[in-house]
């Protein structure tokens, strides 16, 4: 996030896309409505209805995919209105004529006509949004999932710098974490292109600085992303893959691709709380402590670096991740000893400019936003002030692009996938507790009234739903909060798996998978199908 | 404008209308037109003449006949003697009105005389849904004079001026209120008018929007223009449907004349106004959960401060006024203030509305000058105690108030006066007591409304009214002991000065002035399990007089659950105490009056 | 600032502060029961008066401002006796269950009665007498031990805005619920325990699967394990489990927390949790030590580099572990391995 979390209290527009906020930030949704009770208008673009779309002042439902026209049409709109922000412009940008020129090809008439929605709506969220003393974008997945994932992202910071909506406080441009500690994972160089503090792998400098710090020599090629080992380990190029806390037979696309993947890998490290799905597959199982049983940090969606505190012992033999690693590395001759985390944080600063004055004692109370390059330094409450990392802000010219997949008599529908307010990514965690298990018990697709009723399906009846890549079975929730050529599912359940279905096409630039669009088809079940299901059922397995 | 010879004047007030006065329209208006006297005679439905106690009321003019009782077959008589022949019926006048043969005119009238009417001043007199009638009796020449003449500053200081304070209850001076939320930083600010009556047989407000809505409309507008507040709320209980009805056609034509809305009289100056109705909760007539009831909120009162003027609806800087206190601005704008500060006592100007009740013969409306004696109000405008009963004591301001005695009957009334009497003006109910009731009953009662009606919002009134009202049952009931006076009374006073608004801090009052001025009563019911008025029923005793009874049976046979022995014409009936319940109806029964109540 | 007299003594504060913020600055500790910062002033239990010269009754502590020469006494003979008999009408209508109370030593009726000398209450009238709503399957409402502070319900509409719970009925009949009186599970509730977590006494409580005695815990401070905001929260502990959990004031949260974060921690307990090394032999997973897991690992990985080169290796380091662990996850790949095949789920 460019900006805090609280600085939402204090914003006048709130855009909401690409994010169902109140089930997946569900106390920044709260944030959101709270803002809205203070006189803050929302405006939300999304494929369904959800719950915040109640408190918004526009609400536009889009087709799934198509969120650069949706920006360029609202650009336009801005443009044309005389609304955009010329000094910020002038000052702090480049690259303006050639969007303008771009622009002027997406009437809000077209940009309507590409998301299925009504021109009127587009002008007045431009409007509402070009106007606002203090406007802010808060997006997820919904935006990044996609094969254009990258140009909706630097779409909307067109809007955003079109505006001047951003680098002030209370404007900005607010990524939503998904995970706890994904901010950290990046911030730490989990990536195959950085360094910690996204220093690349590739340039010399650094290369020379980490050989040093680590007093080793080290590889300046850049690794592979998750999907490319997937794809590698598919094909017998990763012999040896070590997967520390991550589930992909659940969370990743095309889950019987993962699973080839898996099957192929001639040793795979699982290393987890539980006996996960993609832990089945494991030559090694290392039983982690989960994150009561701990010390260290986890950084937040607002770059809040805060402690994480042990308050009870690893249950059997398990052991904190760190000291895993640390006694691997330690056996494979790496002879670095770290008493606690504490330690691996000083380290960490020393080579992290951007953490350089992060320390335990520093964070103790409320934690530290980074950027945070020294001792002395507060820390960072929003981004872009004055000035973007690049110097002036780039605008990009970025037309519409389909999604790979679309609708077509075969696959006549278009999945969109999400997250639900009980469960939490693949269920690890969340699957254990009875509650949550009792509220959100399995798998569901969602259908508007008149698709069920075209395919003779009722509400609380099992469907089949296939796509190009694999099949499930599924209960249908039948719901008006839904377009009728679009279906949602969860994906956090393993069986009756979203991902079975999900496209692994990737965005060229971030290889980012579209999990957010797919052509797929419901059918009702054969009675024997039915049946077989009834005696699963009867099993325990279902329900 | 057309003349005519007379005018008959019908009340349309609720007391009349619940008791027929629709209906004696009809016939006046359809015998008018048989005699063919429509161009003649007009027919008005006015609002409240305030003698409730006397409706259907019609007067007629230019005589000032008032007629009283006023019955559908009556009409007839009135249309073909006194309107066709010039012939004051005389027997269907309000009995009063013929002393020694001689017809009075309404204005004689006891129940008038000692009236000033300000605030009533058009009740009876005009018809409230017709503006035109309003503007003929100088109505929105003050609203005119303001936006014309006058600074908003100049205003607030005429109001200042005047003395004017709150008639709700609270009795805070009205001008400063002005000036206050006058000097109220915000973009935006609002005019409200309380219209939420809610004390058990009060309806001052109610008359007044019956009878005169306009004037609250213009005394509105004029307090935007001074605060500087372009929308204006009107919070009137559902209860009133007419009341409620007429205000809107008063809005909607004063919309239509350009009195309400963009630019009246063609100044800067806009104003609108709506109105919101309230589902009857007596704590919505609380400044502040009139304001929370407005918003759609729980009508719950917020604390104070923030006072309404700097916080009011939407957290807006909000002028909060009661409809009687508007009902007086137009007046004092047009007749200035000096002359209402020439009306009432040293620090409370003008005249004030009672509704007046209980055991009084002219129950009703009455508007009289500050400083007034009780005794007036309640032996001469109130026509004193029917049955020739001993007056005991007068309860003013509602279940807020308290009660006075007889000793006190000589004060004036006035705010200062009744605070210090352990009463209050409140918002102008008057309930008369005599010698048959018993005060600690009276205390239960009020008791049991404002338990009733606590919002349960704070811890005071919500548990604490509840126990009072548990000890004051166990008292009558005859359970009492002398602890439980002692708890009673530190509680009433913890109530009083630990609750969060003014429902309240005052719902002990009645307990505590009732223990002020009636103690005996208490040690009668709790010492000698006794009460001394005969009211309440668990200390009383059915008793037959031996020598009385004439053994006729008829007492055993009504009593409901067979506690009468004895033996039809040879032995004399007796009652078992230990099973009667003491319900009277053996007492009722008897023809030879051989039963005592004791 | 301006200058005021409390308790006898000049103090200056700021002129926008409140008497109860006046006064904690001073050290001087009042009872509330509905006050929360975070909440618009309520001024409902009136357990915070105090005694203000010059003003016709007592003011609420909590929602009174100071003003400029204010001279007020926080515990006087008359602030005292209120206080008390507000306790007394408390307790007139609560169960006297303390006992078996679950909320026992973290109960503000119960510290404040206790402070109070309040035993029992003195007017031996009805008690209020609801059944308890356990239709959620997180926490339970039992209405007969609600003191009516409104703070649960403030909660839900002021800072969680869902609008589940309100107050209905009214006086005496006043009690908290979901609409129309249908019970939790017919409610739009979703079950972030935000009013639990402020009710001061037993009314609302979290279904705890296990049994213990406030006195007997530990809180531990810690950042939620869910989603990416960063919820700051207190872990109960008992003899080395968690037994509740309560939301801290963390600049991200403000004392909030989801469902997940309130509810959601029993899995760390759960009996299916990994306890030891496993080691797959013909196609079964076998108990092993870490010695036996690391040594193979060590073996594969050498001989893996070896035969195929670093590149052939992966990692996929955790968006759930800490910035520690995927510190040296990435050097374990980089610096000890020698390949910058490393990644995680960021696009996941």
């Amino acid at each position: 996030m460019t900006n805090s979390i609280n600085e939402v209290l204090d914003t006048n527009v709130i855009f909401v896309t690409g994010s169902n906020t109140t089930e997946s930030h569900p106390v920044i949704g709260a944030k959101i409505r709270q803002a809205v009770q203070r006189g803050a208008k929302l405006i939300v673009a999304e494929p369904r209805k959800i719950d915040l779309a109640k408190d918004a002042e526009v609400f536009i439902q889009i087709k799934p995919g198509t969120n650069v026209a949706l920006f360029n049409g609202m650009m336009h709109v801005i443009l044309e209105e005389g609304l955009h922000n010329k000094d910020f412009i002038a000052e702090r940008t480049e690259n303006f004529e050639a969007l303008e020129k771009m622009l002027k090809a997406y009437t809000p008439e077209r940009a309507a006509e590409i998301c299925e929605v009504d021109a009127e709506d587009i002008r007045r969220a431009a409007r509402l949004y070009a106007q606002a003393d203090k406007a802010s974008i808060f997006y997820c997945m919904g935006i990044t999932q996609h094969t254009n994932g990258v140009n909706n992202v630097m779409s909307i910071s067109n809007l955003a710098m079109l505006c001047g909506q951003i680098g002030r406080e209370s404007t900005g441009v607010n990524p939503l974490r998904g995970q706890n500690n994904v901010q950290g994972a990046c911030d730490m160089g989990a990536l195959p292109n950085v360094y910690p503090g996204y220093q690349p792998v590739n340039k010399p400098e650094i290369t020379e600085k980490f050989e040093k710090a680590w007093g080793t020599g080290l590889s300046e090629k850049p690794g592979l992303t998750v999907s490319e080992i997937m794809n590698a380990a598919g094909h017998g190029d990763i012999k040896f893959l070590y997967i520390m806390g991550e589930n992909p037979m659940v969370s990743d696309p095309d889950t019987t691709h993962v699973k080839h993947a898996l099957e192929h890998t001639e040793f795979l490290v699982v290393q987890d709380i539980f006996m996960t799905e993609t832990a089945q597959f494991a030559h090694v199982v290392l039983p982690a402590a989960a994150f009561a049983e701990k010390d260290g940090t986890f950084s937040n969606t607002e770059r809040r670096v805060q402690r994480v505190r042990k308050a009870v012992e690893p249950v059997g033999h398990a052991k904190p991740d760190w000291k895993i690693l640390m006694e691997l590395m330690n056996h494979l001759g790496y002879q670095k000893m770290y008493r606690h985390p504490e330690e691996i944080m000083e380290e960490i600063a020393s080579v992290t400019p951007s953490y350089g004055g992060i320390t335990y004692e520093r964070i103790d109370e409320k934690g530290i936003q980074w950027p945070c390059p020294t001792p002395d330094h507060p820390g960072t409450k929003f981004l872009h002030k004055g000035s973007f990392a690049r110097g002036k802000g780039q605008f990009m010219s970025l037309e519409h692009k389909p999604s790979a997949e679309e609708v077509d008599p075969d696959y006549p529908l278009l999945l969109t996938t999400g997250r639900i307010l009980y469960h939490y990514h693949t269920r690890t965690m969340t699957g254990k507790v009875d509650g949550l298990n009792r509220i959100a018990p399995e798998s569901f697709i969602e259908i508007h009234p008149h698709t069920a009723a075209g395919l003779k399906i009722q509400n609380g009846e099992y469907v089949r739903v296939s796509s190009r890549r694999g099949s499930i079975v599924t209960k249908v929730k039948v719901v008006d909060t839904i377009e009728k050529k679009v279906v949602f599912m969860p994906f956090h359940y393993a069986i009756g798996a979203a991902n079975m279905l999900t496209n692994t096409a990737l965005d060229p630039t971030c290889k980012t998978p579209e999990l957010k669009v797919c052509a797929v088809v419901v059918e009702k079940l054969s009675q024997t199908e039915l049946d077989s299901l009834r005696s699963y059922a009867a099993a325990g397995f279902i329900g | 404008m057309e003349l005519y010879r007379s005018h008959v004047l019908i009340c349309g007030g609720t007391g009349c209308t619940s008791s027929g006065s629709k209906n004696i329209e009809e016939v006046f208006r359809a015998e008018l037109s048989k005699y063919n006297l429509t161009n003649e005679v007009k027919l008005v439905r006015t609002g409240c003449f305030g003698l409730c106690e006397a409706g259907p009321i019609v007067i007629i003019y230019p005589e000032g006949a008032f007629y009283s009782h006023v019955k559908v077959k009556d009409v007839t008589r009135i249309t073909e003697e006194h309107l066709l022949k010039g012939r004051i019926v005389t027997d269907l006048l309000f009995k009063e009105s013929v002393v020694d043969s001689k017809v009075r005119s309404i204005n004689e009238v006891d129940f008038y005389k000692k009236q000033q009417r300000v605030a009533l001043r058009n009740c009876g007199v005009i018809n409230p849904e017709d503006i035109t009638e309003y503007i003929a009796f100088d109505g929105y020449r003050a609203l005119g004079k303001v936006l014309t003449e006058l600074q908003p500053e100049d205003v607030i200081e005429i109001v200042k001026k005047s003395g004017l304070r709150g008639r709700g209850g609270g009795g805070f001076p009205t001008g400063l209120k002005w000036e206050f939320t006058y000097r109220a930083q915000g973009d935006q600010k609002y005019v409200a008018c309380n219209a939420d009556e809610g004390d058990p047989g009060a309806f001052m407000d109610r008359s007044v929007l019956e009878g005169d809505p306009h004037a609250v409309i213009e005394a509105m507008a004029i307090a935007g223009y001074a605060v500087g507040a372009d929308q204006g709320y009107i919070y009137v209980r559902a209860e009133y449907p007419i009341a409620v009805h007429r205000l809107q056609i008063a809005i909607d034509q004063a919309k239509e004349y350009g009195l309400l809305g963009k630019n009246i009289f063609g100044t800067e100056f806009s104003f609108d106004l709506e109105i919101r109705l309230g589902a009857g909760a007596f704590v919505c007539g609380e400044e502040t959960a009139l304001l929370n009831s407005i918003e759609g909120k729980r009508g719950m009162p917020r604390p104070r401060p923030p006072f309404p003027a700097v916080k009011g609806l939407w957290q807006k800087p909000t002028l909060l006024n009661n409809v009687e206190t508007y009902a007086n601005i137009p007046q004092i704008i047009l007749k200035g203030p000096e002359w209402f500060a020439g009306i009432g006592t040293e620090k409370s100007k003008g005249t004030k509305v009672f509704a007046l009740g209980g055991k009084i013969n002219n129950t009703g409306l009455l508007e009289i000058p500050m400083g007034t004696t009780l005794r007036e109000v309640i032996f001469e405008v109130g026509g004193g105690i029917p049955d020739g009963k001993a007056f005991k004591a007068v309860q003013t301001g509602g279940p807020s108030g308290g009660c006075i005695t007889a000793d006190y009957l000589d004060t004036p009334i006035d705010y200062d006066n009744l605070i210090a009497l352990g009463s209050m003006m409140g918002s102008g109910g008057m309930i008369v007591m005599d010698e048959d009731n018993c005060m600690v009953d009276i205390a239960r009662f009020f008791l049991d409304f404002t338990v009733d009606e606590s919002c349960g919002k704070c811890t005071p009134c919500r548990e604490g009214t509840k126990r009072m009202l548990e000890i004051l049952e166990k008292i009558t009931e005859g359970k009492g002991t002398p602890a439980d006076i002692e708890k009673l009374e530190s509680l009433a006073n913890t109530i009083k000065s630990s609750s969060l608004c003014g429902l309240g801090q005052t719902a002990p009052n009645p307990v505590l002035s009732t223990l002020r001025y009636f103690r005996n009563e208490y040690d009668a019911h709790v010492h000698e399990k006794r009460c001394p008025a005969g009211v309440c029923q668990a200390l009383l005793s059915y008793l037959i007089i031996p020598e009385a009874c004439k053994k006729c049976g008829i007492c055993a046979n009504k009593c409901p659950v067979g506690c009468i022995d004895g033996v039809k014409g040879k032995e004399a009936y007796k009652i078992r105490q230990e099973q009667c319940i003491k319900c009277g109806a053996c007492m009722e029964a008897c023809p030879f009056k051989a039963i005592e109540r004791k | 600032m301006i200058t005021i007299t409390i308790n006898d003594q000049k103090v200056q504060v700021e002129n926008s502060s409140t008497i109860l913020q006046a006064a904690e600055q001073l050290g001087i500790r009042i009872p509330t029961f509905c006050h929360d910062k975070r909440l618009v002033p309520h001024g409902a239990c009136r357990i915070c008066v105090v005694e203000v010269e010059g003003a016709r009754n007592l003011m609420t502590a909590c929602t009174t401002p100071v003003a400029e020469g204010m001279v007020l006494y926080t515990d006087s003979d008359k602030v005292a006796k209120t206080r008390k008999e507000i306790l007394e009408l408390m307790i007139e209508n609560h169960p006297l269950d303390c006992l078996t109370c679950e909320k026992a030593g973290d109960c503000k009726l119960q510290d404040y009665c206790y402070q109070y000398d309040v035993k029992e209450g003195p007017f031996h009238g009805v008690k209020k007498s609801y059944k308890v709503d356990d239709t959620n399957l997180f926490y339970t409402n039992n209405q007969n031990k609600c003191i009516l502070c409104g703070k649960c319900v403030r909660v839900c509409n002021e800072l969680q805005c869902t609008g589940a719970i309100g107050q209905f009925e009214r006086g005496f009949d006043t009690h908290v619920g979901a609409p129309f009186d249908k019970g939790m599970e017919h409610s739009n509730c979703v079950s972030c325990g935000n009013c639990v977590s402020v009710c001061p006494v037993g009314a609302l409580m979290p279904k705890s699967k296990e049994r213990f005695r406030y006195w007997e815990t530990q809180k531990v401070r810690t950042t939620c394990s869910y989603c990416g905001v960063g919820c700051q929260m207190d872990l109960v502990v008992k003899d080395n489990k968690i037994v509740d959990v309560k939301p801290a004031e963390g600049p991200a949260n403000d004392g909030l927390l989801c469902v997940k974060g309130k509810f959601g921690y029993n899995f760390v307990n759960h009996p299916d949790r990994l306890k030891t090394p496993l080691i797959k032999k013909n196609g079964r997973f076998k108990e092993a030590t870490w010695d036996e897991a690391y040594a193979l690992i060590v073996d594969k990985i050498k001989n893996t580099k070896d035969r195929y080169g670093a590149d052939a290796l992966a990692g996929l380091s955790s968006a759930r572990c800490t910035n520690e662990e995927n510190y040296l996850m990435q050097k374990l790949f980089r610096a000890v391995i020698g390949t910058n095949n490393i990644d995680h789920c960021a696009r996941l």
